[in-house]
C-alpha cells in the first residue's frame, strides 16, 4: 500500500483511518507537544462513543462549601473568643516569666566593664553586680546576647567545613579546591585550620562566674554547661574524629587551632574531657547561627545544688573575664537571666497577637452581624 | 535545512521563468529546439527537520528561542559563574527536566517522519520506461517520467491524466488526505492522446509550482508524424495530485509533472500561524511587571547594600574577613555580581513550573471537551475534535461570532419544496394521485395557460435534469455508501434501483431530485452524453456540449447540450440577480413575486432560464470556450468573458424553492448567545431575503428589531450617485443607532436592559466592497469607522452575498477595531476557512461539505447546538480555571519571594537566603503546584447547569474581567500582604529566639523553616479558600500536598545525606515542632493572613437588583462570591 508519507506528523494513523483531518502545525511552543497527543487520541477514539463516567463528563461528586454568614459569623466568634483565650494564656505566662538583663558592654565611662573596652588591655576581668529582690524560680537560664553582630552574613554562614565536624581527618589536612572557610583555613605558615572558617574562629569567648554575695562573702553559684546546646547537633550531627591511641589530641596532628582561640579544639575544656574537640558545648551553641543581627544564645543553666530551686533573693556579682571585642562594629553585649515557660522565653509578642487578632475577630462578627441585620441579608441564606 | 538546500538547488535556476518544459517520456520532440534535459528535483519526500548530527545543536537552539527557556537559562549560567546564594542545581535541574523532555518528544515524533519519509521514498513505483515497465523507487521518479498506478494506490508525484483504464477517458479520485473531502471526483485524460504511450510524443507547458490544489493552468502539444502538432489544454481536472488516491479505476497512466519537494501537497504543507490567547497576553504582561519587581528589588538590596557598607565596621568585621581575592576585585564588578546574585535569589518570583502548569492545565483540559458525550454525534458517530489546545480559554471569552448561514445555521439538507413555471406555482405532495404528480396550489388557475404550461412544464423540468454536475453513483460500487459526505439518496428506495447522487452541492441534487418527484429522471452521463427518462418512461439523450461551471462571483452556471434533433440549447439556473438581467424584462415581473415569497419563507431560490443557440451563435461561443480554455495566462477572466458573452438573451421559464432546514435547537443557540452578550455576525453568500429569514428563524432579527439596510437595493437613488447615496445611509444609521442611542457607560452596554430599540443591520458584499475601497481613499477610514459602530450597536448584523475573502475581511476589520475584540468564526465549509483562520478562534462544523472546515479549524463539533456549551460552559470554566492560576502562581511567588528580599534587610544584604535549598527547590515543584492544577482541571464555581440555563454568566467575565489591571493589584496587593506577614510575625516571635521550654534558643533556619511552613500552608488554605467545587481529587491534592510537606520536611531534616555539603535542616523541622510557640505564631499567622480573604468574601455578597435577580434563581446562593473581589464594578453596582 502506496501512502503519503511524513507531512503529517502521525503517519501510521493516517494509515489506520485513511483520513487526514489532522492539522498540519508547527509546534514551536517548548511544551506543545502535549498538544499533539490530544489529537492522537482523538484519532483512535473518534469512531467510539466517549466514555460516560463522572470523571469525563465533569460530574463528580462534589461538595460546595459556602462560607455564608450563618458560618462565618459564629465561626468568627468562636475563633475570636479562642484566642482571646489563648492570648490571655499566653500573655500572663509571659508575665510571670522573670528576667534579669544586664549590659556589660561598657561603653558608658561609669560602667564597669568600662576599662576592659581598651584594647590593650588583655585578660581583663571586670565585675558586674546585681540584686534580686524575690526568689527567681529555677531553673534559671543563663544566656548572652549580642547585638548588631551579623551571623547571618552569608559568607559566614558557609565558612565552615562540614566534612571536618564531622570528625573525617581527610578533610583536616587537604581541601576542596573552592574553599568555603577562606580566609580561615590556613595560618600564615600555611598549616591547615581545624576546624577552620569564620564560625569557628569567632566563637564567643568571654567567660563567667556567678557569685551570691551573703554577708559580704562570695558564694559561688555553680553554672551547669550541659544540655545548652541541641541533642542532635551533640549526639549526631557533629562528630569528633576518633582518638588515635586514645588520644584525642593525635587526631588533630598537623593542624593548627583557629587563629583567635587560645587552645586547640581538644582543650576547649580542661575540666570535662567529653566536652572536647567540636563536641564542646559552647561551640556547638556558637555554631547554630543565629537568624537576626540582635540575638542571644544560650551559656549556662542553674539547675544544681543550692541553686536548683531558682536564685534566692540578695545580692550578686558577677565576673566577666572580658574578651570578645564589639566597639570595632558598634555591638553591644549582654548577659539574661532568665527562667522559661512551655511556651519557651519571656515573649509579650504572641500574647499580644492572640489578643489582638481575637478581639478582631469578635469585633467583625459583630459588625457583621449587624450589617446582615440591616440589609436583611440572612433571609435567604441557608444556615 | 536540507528542505531548503533542495528547493535552492531544484528550484534556483529556473525560478525566474513562468513555465516549465516537460518531455513526455524523455523523448525529444521533433520540431523544437535540441531536447534540453531540464533539471528538477528528485521525487525525494523530507519531512523531518533533523538529522542524527544537527539534532542537539538545532533542538536547543530552537528551544532556547523561547523567551521563557532563554531566561532559565541565562539566570542558570549566572548561578554557574557568579558565586550566588543558591546552587546552580535549583534553577537548572527544572530547565534540564523541561528541555530533556521536550528534546526527547521532538526527537522521537522526526524519528517517526523520517520513517515515514523513507516507507515513501522507497516504495516501489511502476514507471514506463522504453516500452518496458520498470520497477523504480518512488524517490528516483524524475519529471517526464511516465508511471502506472493502480486502484487504490496513491500517485506517488502529481500526475498528468495521459491513459485510463475506463472506456470513457475518466477515473476517480479521492483527495482525503489533501483536503479531507471524501467524495470522488473525476479526472479527464488529455483528449486525443494515442492509446499506445510507447508512441507518444509530446511536451507539456506547464506553470511552476504553485501552492493552490485547484489551479493548474498547462498545454501540451501533441506531435505526430507528418502533422501539425495538436494544442491540447490542461487544467485541474487532469492534473492528478499526490497524495490522492486512485479508486473505482482499474489502472491509470500519467505523465510527472511535479515532483517531491514541488508537489502541490508538498506546497501546501506549512505550518498555521500560531494563534495566541488573550490569556497569553495577560500572562505576559504580568511577567514584564514581575520581571520589573524583580529588578527593582535587586537594585534596591545592591543600593542598599553598598550605602550600609559604607559605615565603619559594617563591611568588613573582624569575625568576617575578606579574602585577598575579594579585596583585589574591582568595586563595579562587586557591585555587578552582587546585582546578579540578588537576582539569582529572588528569581523564583518568575518560576519555570508556571509554564509548565499552564501547558499541563491546557493540555489535559481540553480533553473535557474532547470526552463531552453531549457533543457526541450518533448521526455521524463522532465528538468533539480540539485541534489546539492552546485556546481554551479563549472560548470563555467570545465578543463576536461570525456563523456562515448554509450548513452551519441551516442544516444544508436540501429539499426541494416547490417550483414555479411560467408564474405558476408547483408543490409536490405526497398525497396526491401519481398521473402526472403535479398540482397547482395557490396561484390563478388558467385554463388556457395550463396547456401552454404543459411544454414549458417539460422544458424546466428537462433543464433541471440537465443543467448540473451532479454524478450518478454506480450501482454495485463496492465502496460503501456512508462513505459519502455528500448526501445519497438512501431514504426513498427507488422502484428501478438504488440510485445515489454525488455533486459538489446539495442543492443540485435537491433539485435532480425534485425533477424525478415530477417524473423526469437522470440517469447519468456516459461519454459525454446525458440520459434522462421522461415521464412516458422514454430514455432522452442529450449530448453535452459544455459546462459553464459555477462560481460564486457570476454565481449561475449553464451547460450547453445538443439535442437528438440537432438543436442546440443552453440552460442556466443562478441566483435571481444574476439571472435577471440576462433574461427579458417581462418574463421576469411573473416570476419574481414568487421568488420573493419564497425567500421570505426561508428558501433558497434559483432561477431557471434557457436559450436556444443558432449554430453560428453556437460556433462563436464554441470557438471563444475553447480558446479561453487554452490560454495560459489569466485563463480565469477569459472564461468568465466568455461565460458572460454566451449567458445572455436567455428566456426564463421558472424558479425553484428548496428548502435548507435549520440546524437542532440553532434558534435557542442563537439566543443563548446573545444572551450571553456575543454580537452575532451572520456571513453567508446567500441572497439577503433568503438570508433574513434564516435570521429571523433564528430569532437573531426579532419583531421589534429595527432593519437598517445597506444594500444595493437600497444604494439605488435617481439623484444620487451610489457613494454618494451610501455616504448619506452610512450617516443616518449613525445617528440612529449610535448617537440618539441613550448614552450608556462601557460596562453597562452589556447589560440586559430590553428597553431600548433593538437595530439589525444588513449589508451585502456589493456595498461593502465599496465601503472597503471606496473610490476617494480619504473616506475609506471613515466609512469603515462609521460602518463599524453602527454594527458594534446593533444586536444582530447580516452581511450576504459575500465571497469568501470578505467573511475574513469583515472578521479581520472588527478584529483589529478598537479593543480589539475576541472573535469566533464556526463554520462547515471550504468558502469559510478563510474567516476561521481569520478569527482568534475557529470552530468548524463536520458538516457535509467536506472536512476542509473541520481541518482547518481549532475546534470541530459536530452541530451548532454545541457551540452552546462549548463556549458557556466549557469556555466560561476554562477562562475563570486559567485566570486563577495565573494570578494564583503569580501571588504565591510573590509571598514566596517576599520574605526573602525582607531578609536581606536583616542580614546586612549579604543575598542569605531564608529558605533552605531544597525549599526554594521544591515549593513549586511539590508543595504548591498540585492543589492549583487540580483546581483548575474541576473547578466549577458554577456548575455547568446553571451556566447553560443563565446566558447572562457569561458577561461576567467579559473583556478579560479576571485577568485585567484591577484583580492583578488586588492579588499582588494580597501577595504583599501575606509576605509582609510572614515576615515580621516571626521576626517579632525571634526578638527572643529562646522558644522551647528547654530554654534552647532556634537559629536561622529554624527562622526560615517557620516561615516556610506558614506560607506553604496559606497559600495551599487561599485556594482551597477560592475552591467552590470539592471533588474528592481535590480534597486529595490539597490535604495531600499538606501532608507531604510536613512529611517531606520530616525525612529531609530527618536523615543526614551523604551528598549534601551541610547539613543545615538537620532536626529543625522537628525542633520546631516541639516548640509551642511555633505552632502558635504558625497557626495566628496562617489565620491572620486568611482573615481579609474571608471577610471580603462574605462582605462582598451580591447586593442590587441585578445580582440579586439571578442570585434568587439559583439553588444556592453564593455561587457568585469569588468573583466579588475581582470584579468590584458588579460588586458595589447600586
Amino acid at each position: 500500500m502506496y501512502n503519503f508519507p511524513g507531512f503529517i506528523k502521525q503517519a501510521p494513523i493516517i494509515r489506520k483511518t485513511d483520513r487526514a483531518d489532522i492539522c498540519l502545525k508547527v509546534h514551536t511552543v517548548s511544551l506543545s507537544f502535549l498538544s499533539e497527543d490530544i489529537r492522537m487520541k482523538n484519532e483512535g477514539k473518534s469512531a467510539q462513543r466517549p466514555d460516560n463516567t463522572a470523571f469525563t463528563q465533569q460530574r463528580l461528586p462534589a461538595w460546595q462549601p459556602i462560607l455564608s454568614a450563618g458560618i462565618v459569623i459564629p465561626g468568627f466568634l468562636i475563633i475570636g473568643l479562642a484566642f482571646i483565650g489563648i492570648g490571655i494564656g499566653l500573655f500572663l505566662t509571659s508575665q510571670t516569666i522573670q528576667v534579669q538583663e544586664m549590659d556589660y558592654t561598657g561603653v558608658e565611662k561609669d560602667s564597669p566593664c568600662f576599662r576592659c573596652t581598651i584594647p590593650s588591655n588583655l585578660n581583663c576581668t571586670c565585675e558586674v553586680t546585681f540584686s534580686l529582690s524575690t526568689l527567681f524560680t529555677g531553673p534559671v537560664f543563663f544566656y548572652y546576647g549580642l547585638s548588631n553582630y551579623y551571623q547571618n552574613f552569608r559568607r559566614y554562614g558557609v565558612s565552615k567545613d562540614y566534612n571536618q565536624l564531622t570528625g573525617d581527618t581527610r578533610y583536616f589536612k587537604s581541601r576542596s579546591p573552592e574553599e568555603d572557610c577562606s580566609p580561615y583555613s590556613y595560618d600564615s605558615n600555611n598549616n591547615p585550620i581545624v576546624p577552620c572558617g569564620a564560625i569557628a574562629n569567632s566563637i564567643f569567648n568571654d567567660t563567667f562566674e556567678l557569685y551570691q554575695i551573703i554577708n559580704g562573702t562570695k558564694k559561688q553559684v555553680p553554672l551547669d554547661g550541659r544540655g545548652i546546646s541541641w541533642w542532635t547537633d551533640y549526639n549526631i550531627k557533629y562528630r569528633n574524629p576518633s582518638p588515635v591511641n586514645g588520644s584525642l589530641a593525635k587526631a588533630f596532628d598537623g593542624t593548627v587551632k583557629p587563629i583567635n582561640w587560645p587552645r586547640p579544639a581538644y582543650e576547649l575544656d580542661l575540666t570535662d574531657p567529653n566536652n572536647n574537640g567540636f563536641l564542646n558545648q559552647d561551640f556547638l551553641v556558637w555554631m547554630r547561627r543565629a537568624a537576626l543581627p540582635q540575638f542571644r544564645k544560650l551559656y549556662r543553666r542553674i539547675t544544681d545544688g543550692d541553686y536548683a530551686a531558682g536564685l534566692p533573693a540578695g545580692n550578686y556579682s558577677l565576673t566577666v573575664h572580658y574578651n570578645y571585642p564589639v566597639l570595632s562594629f558598634d555591638g553591644r553585649k549582654k548577659v539574661v537571666f532568665s527562667n522559661v515557660s512551655w511556651m519557651g522565653g519571656k515573649n509579650n509578642f504572641l500574647g499580644l497577637a492572640y489578643l489582638v487578632v481575637g478581639s478582631l475577630c469578635v469585633v467583625m462578627s459583630v459588625v457583621m452581624l449587624v450589617v446582615y441585620a440591616k440589609f436583611k441579608f440572612s433571609d435567604d441564606d441557608d444556615a | 535545512m536540507l528542505r531548503r538546500r533542495l528547493n535552492r538547488l531544484c528550484g534556483g535556476d529556473e525560478k525566474r521563468v513562468d513555465s516549465r518544459t516537460i518531455y513526455v517520456g524523455h523523448r525529444p520532440c521533433p520540431d523544437t529546439e535540441a531536447f534540453i534535459p531540464s533539471k528538477f528535483c528528485d521525487n525525494r519526500i523530507v519531512s523531518s527537520k533533523y538529522t542524527v548530527w544537527n539534532f542537539l545543536p538545532k533542538n536547543l537552539f530552537e528551544q532556547f528561542r523561547r523567551i521563557a527557556n532563554f531566561y532559565f537559562l541565562i539566570i542558570f549560567l549566572v548561578q554557574v559563574i557568579v558565586d550566588t546564594p543558591t546552587s546552580p542545581v535549583t534553577s537548572g535541574l527544572p530547565l534540564f527536566f523541561v528541555i530533556t523532555v521536550t528534546a526527547i518528544k521532538q526527537g522521537y515524533e522526526d524519528c517517526l517522519r523520517h520513517k515515514a519519509d523513507n516507507e515513501v521514498n522507497k516504495y516501489l513505483v511502476t514507471v514506463l520506461e522504453d516500452g518496458r515497465s520498470v520497477k523504480k523507487e518512488s524517490e528516483k521518479i524524475k519529471v517526464g517520467d511516465v508511471v502506472e498506478v493502480v486502484e487504490d494506490e496513491t500517485f506517488p508525484c502529481d500526475l498528468i491524466l495521459l491513459q485510463s483504464s475506463r472506456e470513457d477517458g475518466t477515473c476517480f479520485v479521492t483527495t482525503a488526505s489533501l483536503d479531507g473531502e471524501s467524495n470522488h471526483k473525476t479526472h479527464y485524460t488529455v483528449p486525443d492522446t494515442e492509446k499506445d504511450l510507447q508512441a507518444l510524443t509530446a511536451t507539456i507547458e506547464c506553470e511552476q509550482p504553485q501552492p493552490d490544489l485547484y489551479k493548474f493552468v498547462g498545454r501540451m502539444h501533441i506531435y505526430k508524424p507528418e502533422q501539425e502538432p495538436a494544442v491540447r489544454s490542461l487544467g485541474p481536472e487532469n492534473l492528478l495530485l499526490k497524495g490522492a488516491t486512485l479508486k473505482n479505476t482499474k489502472k491509470i497512466y500519467g505523465v510527472a509533472v511535479y515532483t517531491g519537494m514541488e508537489t502541490k501537497m508538498a506546497l501546501n504543507y506549512q505550518g498555521k500561524s500560531q494563534k495566541r490567547s488573550a490569556v497569553e497576553k495577560s500572562i505576559n504582561a504580568f511577567l514584564l511587571v514581575y520581571l520589573c519587581i524583580l529588578i527593582s528589588k535587586a537594585v534596591v538590596c545592591t543600593t542598599l547594600k553598598y550605602v550600609w557598607q559604607s559605615k565603619e565596621g559594617q563591611d568588613e568585621p573582624w569575625y568576617n574577613q575578606k579574602t585577598q581575592k575579594e579585596k583585589d576585585t574591582n568595586m563595579y564588578l562587586k557591585m555587578f555580581t552582587d546585582f546578579l546574585s540578588f537576582m539569582v535569589l529572588f528569581n523564583f518570583i518568575i518560576p519555570v513550573s508556571m509554564y509548565v502548569t499552564v501547558e499541563m492545565q491546557k493540555f489535559l483540559g481540553s480533553f473535557f471537551i474532547t470526552w463531552d458525550k453531549d457533543f457526541f454525534d450518533p448521526e455521524i458517530q463522532e465528538g468533539a475534535l480540539v485541534n489546539t489546545s492552546d485556546l481554551n480559554e479563549e472560548l470563555g471569552q467570545v465578543e463576536y461570532v461570525f456563523t456562515d448561514k448554509t450548513g452551519t445555521l441551516t442544516q444544508n439538507n436540501m429539499e426541494f419544496i416547490e417550483c414555479c413555471i411560467d408564474g405558476f406555482q408547483y408543490k409536490h405532495r405526497d398525497t396526491w394521485s401519481e398521473v402526472d404528480g403535479f398540482t397547482v396550489t395557490d396561484g390563478p388557475v388558467n385554463k388556457l395557460q395550463q396547456k401552454a404550461g404543459q411544454e414549458k412544464e417539460e422544458l424546466f423540468l428537462r433543464a433541471l435534469c440537465l443543467c448540473h454536475t451532479v454524478q450518478v453513483k454506480e450501482a454495485g460500487s463496492e465502496e460503501v455508501l456512508t462513505d459519502q459526505v455528500d448526501g445519497i439518496d438512501e431514504m426513498r428506495p427507488q422502484l428501478e434501483e438504488e440510485r445515489g447522487f454525488i455533486a459538489s452541492s446539495p442543492d443540485e441534487i435537491a433539485l435532480v431530485k425534485g425533477a424525478m418527484k415530477y417524473g423526469f429522471t437522470f440517469l447519468g452521463l456516459e461519454s459525454k452524453s446525458m440520459k434522462i427518462k421522461n415521464r412516458e418512461n422514454n430514455i432522452e439523450e442529450y449530448k453535452l456540449l459544455h459546462v459553464l461551471n459555477f462560481d460564486p462571483v457570476r454565481r449561475r452556471m449553464s451547460v450547453i447540450v445538443q439535442t437528438k434533433s440537432g438543436e442546440t440549447l443552453l440552460f442556466c439556473k443562478g441566483a435571481d440577480s444574476s439571472i435577471f438581467p440576462r433574461v427579458k424584462p417581462e418574463e421576469v415581473d411573473r416570476i419574481r413575486m414568487h421568488v420573493e415569497r419564497n425567500a421570505t419563507e426561508g428558501y433558497r431560490t434559483l432561477c431557471v432560464a434557457f436559450k436556444q443557440l443558432s449554430a453560428e451563435e453556437y460556433a462563436v461561443a464554441d470557438t471563444g470556450l475553447r480558446e479561453a480554455r487554452l490560454a495560459l495566462q489569466d485563463r480565469e477572466e477569459k472564461l468568465i468573458a466568455v461565460y458572460n458573452q454566451v449567458e445572455t438573451g436567455m428566456s426564463l421559464i421558472g424558479a425553484t424553492a428548496v428548502e435548507d432546514r435549520l440546524q437542532e435547537e440553532a434558534a435557542e443557540t442563537m439566543e443563548a448567545l446573545q444572551g450571553a452578550g456575543m454580537k452575532v455576525w451572520v456571513l453567508t453568500g446567500d441572497k439577503m431575503e433568503t438570508a433574513k429569514s434564516t435570521c429571523y428563524a433564528c430569532r437573531l432579527f426579532q419583531r421589534g428589531t429595527e432593519l437598517l439596510e445597506l444594500t444595493l437595493r437600497t444604494l439605488e437613488d435617481e439623484r444620487l450617485k451610489r457613494e454618494e447615496k451610501l455616504r448619506e445611509l452610512l450617516q443616518e444609521y449613525h445617528r440612529k443607532a449610535v448617537q440618539d442611542a441613550p448614552p450608556v457607560k462601557a460596562g453597562v452596554t452589556r447589560s440586559w436592559s430590553t428597553a431600548n430599540q433593538d437595530y439589525g443591520f444588513i449589508i451585502d458584499g456589493a456595498t461593502l466592497s465599496i465601503v472597503m475601497n471606496p473610490q476617494h481613499e480619504v473616506d475609506a477610514s471613515q466609512y469603515k469607522s462609521l460602518f463599524l459602530q453602527i454594527c458594534q450597536n446593533c444586536t444582530a448584523v447580516l452581511c450576504c452575498r459575500m465571497a469568501p475573502l470578505q467573511k475574513a475581511q469583515i472578521v479581520k476589520m472588527v478584529k483589529t477595531s478598537k479593543g480589539s475584540p475576541i472573535t469566533l468564526s464556526i463554520g462547515d465549509g471550504a468558502n469559510d476557512v478563510s474567516m476561521i483562520l481569520e478569527a482568534h478562534v475557529g470552530i468548524g462544523i463536520k458538516g457535509k461539505e467536506g472536512r476542509q472546515a473541520v481541518r482547518n479549524s481549532d475546534y470541530a463539533i459536530p452541530k451548532l447546538k454545541h457551540l452552546k456549551k462549548l463556549l458557556l460552559a466549557h469556555g466560561h470554566l476554562y477562562y475563570v480555571r486559567i485566570a486563577h492560576l495565573v494570578q494564583y502562581f503569580f501571588y504565591k511567588n510573590l509571598c514566596f519571594i517576599l520574605p526573602q528580599f525582607l531578609y536581606q534587610f536583616f542580614c546586612g544584604y549579604s543575598q542569605q537566603p531564608l529558605y533552605d535549598a531544597a525549599y526554594l527547590t521544591m515549593y513549586n515543584i511539590c508543595f504548591t503546584s498540585m492543589p492549583i492544577l487540580a483546581y483548575s482541571l474541576l473547578e466549577q464555581h458554577i456548575s455547568i447547569e446553571i451556566l447553560l440555563d443563565n446566558a447572562t454568566l457569561y458577561r461576567e467575565i467579559a473583556n478579560n474581567a479576571m485577568l485585567r489591571w484591577r484583580p492583578f493589584l488586588y492579588w499582588t496587593l494580597l501577595g504583599i500582604f501575606q509576605g509582609l506577614l510572614f515576615f515580621f510575625g516571626v521576626r517579632f516571635l525571634f526578638s527572643n529566639p529562646a522558644l522551647q521550654d528547654n530554654g534552647q534558643v532556634f537559629g536561622n533556619w529554624s527562622y526560615g523553616t517557620i516561615v516556610f511552613t506558614v506560607l506553604v500552608f496559606t497559600v495551599t488554605l487561599k485556594l482551597a479558600l477560592d475552591t467552590r467545587h470539592w471533588t474528592w481529587i481535590n480534597h486529595f491534592v490539597i490535604w495531600g500536598s499538606l501532608a507531604f510537606y510536613v512529611f517531606f520536611s520530616f525525612f529531609w531534616g530527618g536523615i543526614i545525606w551523604p551528598f549534601l555539603k551541610q547539613q543545615r535542616l538537620y532536626f529543625v523541622f522537628a525542633n520546631m515542632l516541639s516548640s509551642v510557640s511555633a505552632w502558635l505564631v504558625i497557626i495566628i499567622l496562617i489565620i491572620l493572613s486568611l482573615l481579609p480573604e474571608i471577610l471580603l468574601v462574605v462582605l462582598r455578597k451580591p447586593r442590587g437588583p441585578h445580582s440579586r435577580q439571578v442570585y434568587l434563581s439559583l439553588p444556592f446562593p453564593f455561587w457568585i462570591l469569588p468573583f466579588y473581589h475581582i470584579h468590584p464594578i458588579l460588586c458595589y453596582s447600586p
